[in-house]
C-alpha cells in the first residue's frame, strides 16, 4: 500500500515488517521518530518485540549485541553523537559477526554543536566492520532495511542503513509499503547455527590471542568482501518480488558522459535534476550514486568511471588535513588502473547547509574546466563557503 | 498541472505550519499526485518564525533543496508580515495567501488572497492555531487539490472530535477568504 511517510517512519515501518524481536535504541534528533514509532508499535501490540529502554547508545547497542547472540533479530537506530558513543560496541558487534541492523540518520558531529545534516558521523566509523548503505529517498530507506536483514543474516555481518537527517528523516513523500506476507516470504525468520543457549552452552566473543586474532580479522574481511556479491543477489531477488532494485550503485546518464559526479545519499536526487538541465544544454554530464560504501565496490566503480574525462566527488564529510573520505576511496580504486579520469573533490552541505542548484552548477563548471584543460589544479573545493566569515 | 508547484508556509512555532504542509501533500497524494513536505531545518521554538515547504507534481519529485522561488506562499500569522519578507522569491505569477484582517500594504504578488484565520480558528477550534483555516483559504485560492481531499486527510489524521472542529475551520475559511483587487 502506498502511504505518505517521512524517512524515520519508513525506517520504523521496515523494522516492523522485518518482525524484529528486540529493539533497543536511545532517542536523538533527528532519529527520535524511529524510536517513538517503534515504541508505539510494541505498546499497541502491532509488533511482538522486546523494546528495551536504556540510558545511552552504548547500552542500546550492547543490548542488541546480547540479543543477537541469543539468536534474536535485533534492531537499533541512532545518529551523530549517539553513533560516536556506540563506536566501541560497533567493533565488538562486527567482530562477533552479529547480524544487527541499525539505521543512522546522518547528522554532523560536535563541536560546534549541530543537529543538522552531513555524513561525517557514519563516515567516521567506516572501518568498524559494518556494511554501510546510503539512501536517496524514503522508499530506499524502507527497502534497504529489509534487504539489510536478509544480507546481514547471510554473511553474519551488521549492516548500517544511512539516510540524511532532516532532508529525509523529516520529509514526507509517497512510500510503497509492502504487505507483511510478501516481506515474510522474502525475509525468513533468523535461525543461526551458533547462538547463546543455556541448553547448549558455547562461548562467544572470547579473547583472541595472537595465534588466532589475525585469522579472525582475515575471515571478517573476506566475509565483508563477500557481502558485495550477496547484496547484488539479495537486491535481485528483492527486485523480482517488489519491483524495485538499487544495486551497489546507480548510474544516471553516464554512458557517454565526459563529466561524472559521484555522491552518496539524498544529494543524488537533486543532482539528477541538475544533470538533466546540463544535458538539455548538450553537456555530457552524468551521475553515479554510490549506495554501498562498505564493502567498497572498487572494481565496479572503476569500470563505470573510467570512461569519463573528469570525476567530481560530491561529499558531506571531510578528513581534516586531507580531503573527503569518499575521494580517498575512489582515487585508491584507480591506483592500478591505467585509463583513469581526473579527480576533483567537492565538500559541501556540512552542518545542514542547504545544497542549491547553483552549488552543483559550480561543481560541474569546475569539473568541466578540468576536463577541457586536462589539469586538475586545486583538488579540494569547499562549495557554498562564505569567504567573508573565514577571513 | 504541467510543472511542479512549490509552496512555502510561514508561521510561528506552534501554529502548525509543518502539519499544514504535510496535510496538503497528503491531499495531493490522495488525488494520485506526487508530493513532498518538509520543515525548514532550523532551531524551532514555540512562537519563533518558522517555515515549512511542500512540493506537488505529476511525476516523482527528486529535488531536495529548500524552496527559494515558490509558486504559492501561505502566511499563518498576521504579525509576521512586518517581520519576515514573506514574498521573497515568489514567482512572477505567484499567489500570496495571508492570514490578516487588514489590507496588506507593500506586498507584491500577482494575486493576494486574505482571510481572518485567527478569528475563524478561535471560533471553530477554540485556540488561535491557524493552519486548518489557512488550508481552507489555500484550496479556495489555488484549486491545487479538492476541498474534499483535504477534509478526508484531516479526518484520517486527527481523532473525530478534533477532526470535526478542524474541518469546520477549513470550511469557514474556504467560504470567507477574499481575493484583493
Amino acid at each position: 500500500m502506498r502511504r505518505v511517510l517521512n524517512g524515520n517512519e519508513a525506517a520504523a515501518m521496515a523494522a516492523k515488517l522485518a518482525r524484529v524481536q528486540v529493539i533497543s535504541a536511545y532517542p536523538i534528533t533527528p532519529q527520535t521518530v524511529v524510536v517513538e514509532t517503534l515504541a508505539k508499535f510494541v505498546a499497541d501490540g502491532e509488533l511482538d518485540a522486546e523494546f528495551v529502554k536504556v540510558e545511552s547508545e552504548h547500552s542500546a547497542l550492547s543490548v542488541c549485541l546480547g540479543a543477537s547472540a541469543t539468536g534474536a533479530r535485533a534492531f537499533t537506530a541512532t545518529s551523530s553523537q549517539g553513533l560516536m558513543l556506540m563506536s566501541e560496541i560497533l567493533y565488538v558487534v562486527s567482530g562477533m559477526r552479529l547480524p544487527i541492523v541499525m539505521t543512522n540518520a546522518n547528522r554532523s558531529l560536535s563541536a560546534p554543536l549541530s543537529i543538522w545534516n552531513d555524513q561525517q558521523d557514519s563516515m567516521a566509523v567506516r572501518d568498524s566492520g559494518w556494511v554501510q548503505l546510503y539512501c536517496e529517498n524514503n522508499q530506499e530507506i524502507l527497502d534497504s532495511v529489509l534487504q539489510a536483514f536478509r544480507l546481514a543474516e547471510q554473511v553474519f555481518l551488521p549492516v548500517m542503513v544511512c539516510y540524511d537527517g532532516y532532508i529525509l528523516s523529516h520529509t514526507v513523500e509517497p512510500v510503497d509499503v509492502p504487505e507483511q506476507d510478501e516481506v515474510d516470504s522474502f525475509l525468513p525468520p533468523y535461525s543461526p547455527k551458533f547462538k547463546l543457549d543455556p541448553e547448549h552452552p558455547i562461548t562467544m566473543g572470547a579473547v583472541g590471542v595472537p595465534e588466532v586474532y589475525q585469522e579472525f580479522r582475515y575471515q571478517q574481511h573476506e566475509a565483508t568482501e563477500l557481502a558485495k556479491k550477496k547484496l547484488v543477489e539479495v537486491d535481485e531477488e528483492f527486485g523480482k518480488r517488489f519491483g524495485r532494485k538499487y544495486g551497489m550503485m546507480e548510474e544516471y546518464r553516464t554512458d557517454d558522459a565526459d563529466i561524472i559526479l559521484l555522491t552518496m545519499g539524498s544529494l543524488a536526487g537533486t543532482i539528477k535534476e541538475v544533470v538533466d538541465r546540463w544535458r538539455g544544454r548538450g553537456e555530457k554530464v552524468g551521475l553515479v550514486k554510490l549506495r554501498l560504501y562498505r564493502p567498497f565496490p572498487a572494481e565496479e566503480l572503476a569500470e563505470v568511471l573510467m570512461g569519463a574525462k573528469a570525476v567530481g566527488v560530491v561529499e558531506k564529510d571531510i578528513s581534516m588535513g586531507w580531503v573527503g573520505a569518499l575521494y580517498t576511496d575512489v582515487v585508491a580504486a584507480f591506483a592500478n588502473v591505467k585509463r583513469r579520469p581526473l579527480f576533483l573533490d567537492f565538500v559541501m552541505g556540512l552542518g545542514g547547509r542547504d545544497v542549491k542548484f547553483s552549488d552543483l552548477d559550480e561543481v560541474i563548471e569546475i569539473t568541466s574546466g578540468a576536463a577541457s584543460s586536462g589539469e586538475v589544479g586545486k583538488v579540494l573545493h569547499w562549495i557554498g563557503l562564505d569567504v567573508e566569515k573565514v577571513r | 498541472m504541467v510543472k511542479m508547484i512549490e509552496i512555502r508556509f510561514h508561521g510561528r512555532g506552534g501554529q502548525g505550519a509543518v502539519t499544514a504542509a504535510r496535510l496538503l501533500a497528503e491531499a495531493a497524494f490522495l488525488e494520485g499526485k506526487y508530493c513532498q513536505a518538509f520543515p525548514f531545518f532550523g532551531a524551532e521554538r514555540r512562537g519563533a518564525p518558522v517555515v515549512a515547504f511542500a512540493r506537488i507534481d505529476e511525476k516523482p519529485i527528486r529535488v531536495r533543496t529548500q524552496i527559494y522561488t515558490p509558486d504559492h506562499v501561505v502566511v499563518l500569522d498576521p504579525t509576521l508580515l512586518g517581520v519576515v519578507n514573506v514574498s521573497e522569491g515568489l514567482k512572477r505569477d505567484g499567489i500570496l495567501i495571508l492570514n490578516t484582517r487588514e489590507v496588506p500594504r507593500g506586498l507584491k504578488a500577482k494575486r493576494i488572497v486574505t482571510v481572518d484565520a485567527t478569528s475563524i480558528a478561535i471560533e471553530k477550534i477554540g485556540v488561535p492555531i491557524t493552519n486548518m483555516a489557512m488550508l481552507g483559504a489555500y484550496v479556495k485560492a489555488t484549486e491545487m487539490v479538492n476541498l474534499e481531499s483535504v477534509l478526508k486527510v484531516i479526518r484520517s489524521y486527527f481523532k473525530e472530535r478534533v477532526a470535526e472542529r478542524n474541518v469546520a475551520a477549513v470550511r469557514a475559511a474556504y467560504e470567507k477568504s477574499r481575493e484583493m483587487g
